[in-house]
């Protein structure tokens, strides 16, 4: 027998297992569904929800779809997996800083905070500051008070809120207009990378200013706050869970990034008279940024990932939603797995995608 | 003197030494008075326990559960003898000379044996539901199981993933990025809610071992991942070499590549072991009693109402040492069996 046949006959074996098990598994479950009368179809999503979701970004009414169902929970989703991003990033840094500090104290003091935060599980962490810390916050009347402007207590964080006016969407509309040119003169050489800071000050100006109608400040009426927004417990815990489990690998990333960086490049910078920290800002970091990346993409891929823990405290992401409101509501077994996999899928290749992209942008050009 | 220096060296330094100072003496009394000074060691329920000390008497009461879940008291002596045939072989493969032998009995011999030590039903020994295990105990089962079943399937993708063949090689990706791609928990409830489905009628599974199945193909991917990166380090020469001598393109693969594949992937294999024992309190949330459910279930004890803090520091002290010392093993491993020069 040749080599081809031989290969071809094995190909066809593996082949035909693979797809032997996908049609068993198929035909189990068209079989267990025709048995409980469901059949297989994504129209449910049409249908009237008829739950509450706690928490939402976008309006949520009783009478609304599934279909919105899986929008607003997937929003949840991705803003607390944003949040959790930046303040993991933020929180990381500052530790791998610290750990590089000249100073052993602060650098031992990182360390140790790394190996504790390393080793304790995430889910544990989250349960941590939900059940022993934001649960046992005093009532309403007893609000913690961050400098009168922002209230903290059992039933969550109230920030201030920028309130929109009727201007915003034409002063949204040129900060955006603004942005595009910038880039497009950028791009021709016009404008010097300096003056490129400008446009995104412009636009946190306007966002600074509260929009147009400025900012709303929670005040305690009667039996509750209004105005501001209530960042929910189950947010908090699950921002702050993530956040700090994975600034401790964010640290070490970056740590090993800085210390991958040549010695010669911080001696050279330091003799051409920049200060200890503008060699960092402006040598170190940027070349270390290179480094950074692929290990730093899969760190933000698992904080994606991680936001399903949000199920153990209830925040209404879309496995709580889903895999759970939702299949007990309607029984869609498969349909409902599909999805929240689907969703998932296609946040992390999304994700992973444009990382790579601006991974190749930063790479060494001209090899 | 050079301590002085690194404290107190330029002026920056001595104002966040200073600052530091000051930090940990506003916060490391309290906390040292609440965790040890007037902390309550004992007691026969909350009230024994007084607001400024941490309420101990809790974590000895409930010690048992945290550490055997329901497992029946008159049977706990079966789980630390299973414990004692893993560990005695697990340290014999590290340490001895014959690590190939060890390695073989905790392979085929160790799983057999733990198996019916702690599900029981033959030689007289009474069977032990799966649903009464639970706390440290299944914690660790997880986390052994899975792993000794990840390896040989992160072997098995990890040459798939390399195949020449097409399909091997699609099928394998596709299995690696899947798993790698969706988060551990919607796995959980895919094994909880889909599973069922798509077994044949009549066909149930057991609630563990549907953890366990979901677990150990998480796992393999991951793995799988490592071993391929092992694979991909070890110079083009070796293979050439191997070929030279006569040898079958499979025992070149099994005898020459995999044996320095695995020992480059040391490092990588005990991080995955790592973040899987500490994953393994995920199955918490999908109806187990490891020792995080154990811990949740505890704190709505009538008797032991609002205890979350020392019930989750202890849960987190147990994680963390256990953690530390698969670290401090894999650090040992990777002296002994690594590729990295040693220092």
């Amino acid at each position: 027998m040749t080599y081809r046949r031989k290969a071809l006959i094995w190909q066809a074996m593996a082949a035909l297992a693979v797809i032997a098990l996908l049609v068993a598994m198929g035909h189990n479950a068209l079989v267990n569904m025709a048995q409980r009368n469901i059949t297989f179809g994504f129209a449910f999503l049409g249908s009237r929800a008829g739950f509450d979701i706690p928490f939402r970004l976008v309006p949520w009414d009783l009478t609304d779809t599934y279909g919105r169902a899986l929008m607003v929970a997937g929003i949840n989703t991705l803003f607390a997996a944003s949040l959790c991003v930046v303040l993991a990033s933020a929180l990381g840094l500052a530790l791998a800083l610290m750990r590089l500090s000249s100073n052993l104290l602060a650098a031992g003091t990182a360390r140790t905070l790394v190996e504790i935060i390393r080793n304790t599980p995430q889910l544990l962490q989250i349960v941590f500051f939900y059940f022993a810390v934001l649960q046992v916050l005093p009532g309403l009347r007893q609000s913690i008070s961050i400098y009168g402007a922002a209230f903290l207590n059992v039933r969550g964080l109230f920030v201030p809120a920028p309130t929109t006016g009727p201007w915003d969407l034409i002063l949204l509309a040129i900060a955006v207009v603004v942005l595009v040119l910038a880039l497009a003169w950028h791009r021709l050489g016009i404008l010097t990378p300096r003056l490129l800071v400008l446009p995104p000050l412009a636009l946190l100006g306007i966002i600074g200013a509260g929009f147009t109608a400025g900012w709303d400040f929670p005040a305690l009426k009667g039996f509750n706050f209004v105005g501001g927004v209530r960042l929910p417990p189950e947010l908090l815990a699950l921002t702050l869970g993530i956040s700090i489990y994975t600034s401790a690998f964010i640290s070490e990333v970056v740590r090993a990034a800085i210390l991958g960086i040549h010695k010669g490049q911080t001696e050279a910078a330091r003799s051409l008279g920049l200060t200890g920290g503008q060699t960092m800002t402006l040598v170190i970091l940027p070349q270390a940024l290179r480094i950074m990346i692929p290990p730093l993409t899969s760190q933000y891929l698992n904080v994606i990932k991680s936001t399903t823990l949000g199920a153990a405290i209830a925040y209404p992401e879309i496995l709580q939603i889903f895999a759970r409101t939702v299949l007990n509501q309607s029984g869609r077994a498969v349909e409902v797995m599909t999805l929240v996999l689907g969703v998932f899928l296609v946040f992390n290749l999304s994700t992973s995608w444009a990382m790579n992209r601006w991974n190749r942008k930063l790479a060494l050009q001209g090899r | 003197m050079g301590l002085l220096r690194a404290l107190f060296g330029t002026k920056l330094n001595a104002l966040i030494t200073v600052l530091m100072l000051a930090g940990f003496a506003l916060v490391l009394p309290p906390l040292f008075g609440w965790a040890f000074g007037s902390a309550v060691w004992h007691g026969p329920n909350r009230k024994a326990c007084v607001d400024a000390g941490a309420c101990w008497a809790f974590i000895n009461a409930r010690m048992p559960l945290f550490f055997f879940g329901n497992y029946p008291a008159e049977e706990r002596w079966r789980v630390g003898c299973a414990l004692l045939v893993l560990v005695v072989p697990l340290l014999g493969a590290m340490a001895s000379r014959r690590a190939g032998l060890w390695l073989a009995i905790l392979g085929i011999g160790v799983p057999v044996i733990d198996a019916i030590l702690l599900y029981g039903g033959v030689f007289g020994l009474p069977v032990v539901a799966t649903a009464r295990w639970g706390g440290l105990m299944l914690n660790t089962t997880l986390c052994f199981v899975a792993l000794g079943g990840s390896i040989p399937l992160g072997i098995v993708l990890a040459f798939g993933r390399r195949s020449p063949y097409p399909v091997v090689r699609l099928v394998s990706t596709a299995m690696i990025e899947f798993w790698r791609g969706v988060p551990l928990l919607t796995v959980l409830f895919m094994g909880l809610i889909l599973l069922p489905m798509v077994l044949p009628d009549g066909v149930t599974v057991d609630n563990l071992v549907r953890a366990l199945v979901v677990l150990t193909l998480f796992t393999g991917a991951y793995m799988a991942e490592t071993i391929r990166g092992g694979l991909q380090g070890i110079q083009p020469g070796q293979a050439e070499a191997a070929a030279a001598l006569g040898m079958h393109p499979m025992q070149v693969q099994l005898l020459v590549l995999l044996p320095q594949a695995l020992r480059m992937s040391i490092p990588g294999i005990v991080n995955i072991a790592v973040d899987l024992f500490k994953d393994t309190t995920l199955v918490s949330i999908v109806g187990l009693f490891d020792l995080m459910g154990v811990v949740n279930q505890s704190l709505k004890d009538t008797d032991w109402l609002g205890l979350a803090t020392e019930g989750y520091t202890f849960a987190a002290t147990v994680f963390f040492v256990a953690c530390l010392l698969m670290s401090l093993g894999g650090s040992f491993l990777e002296r002994r069996f690594g590729t990295t020069p040693h220092r």
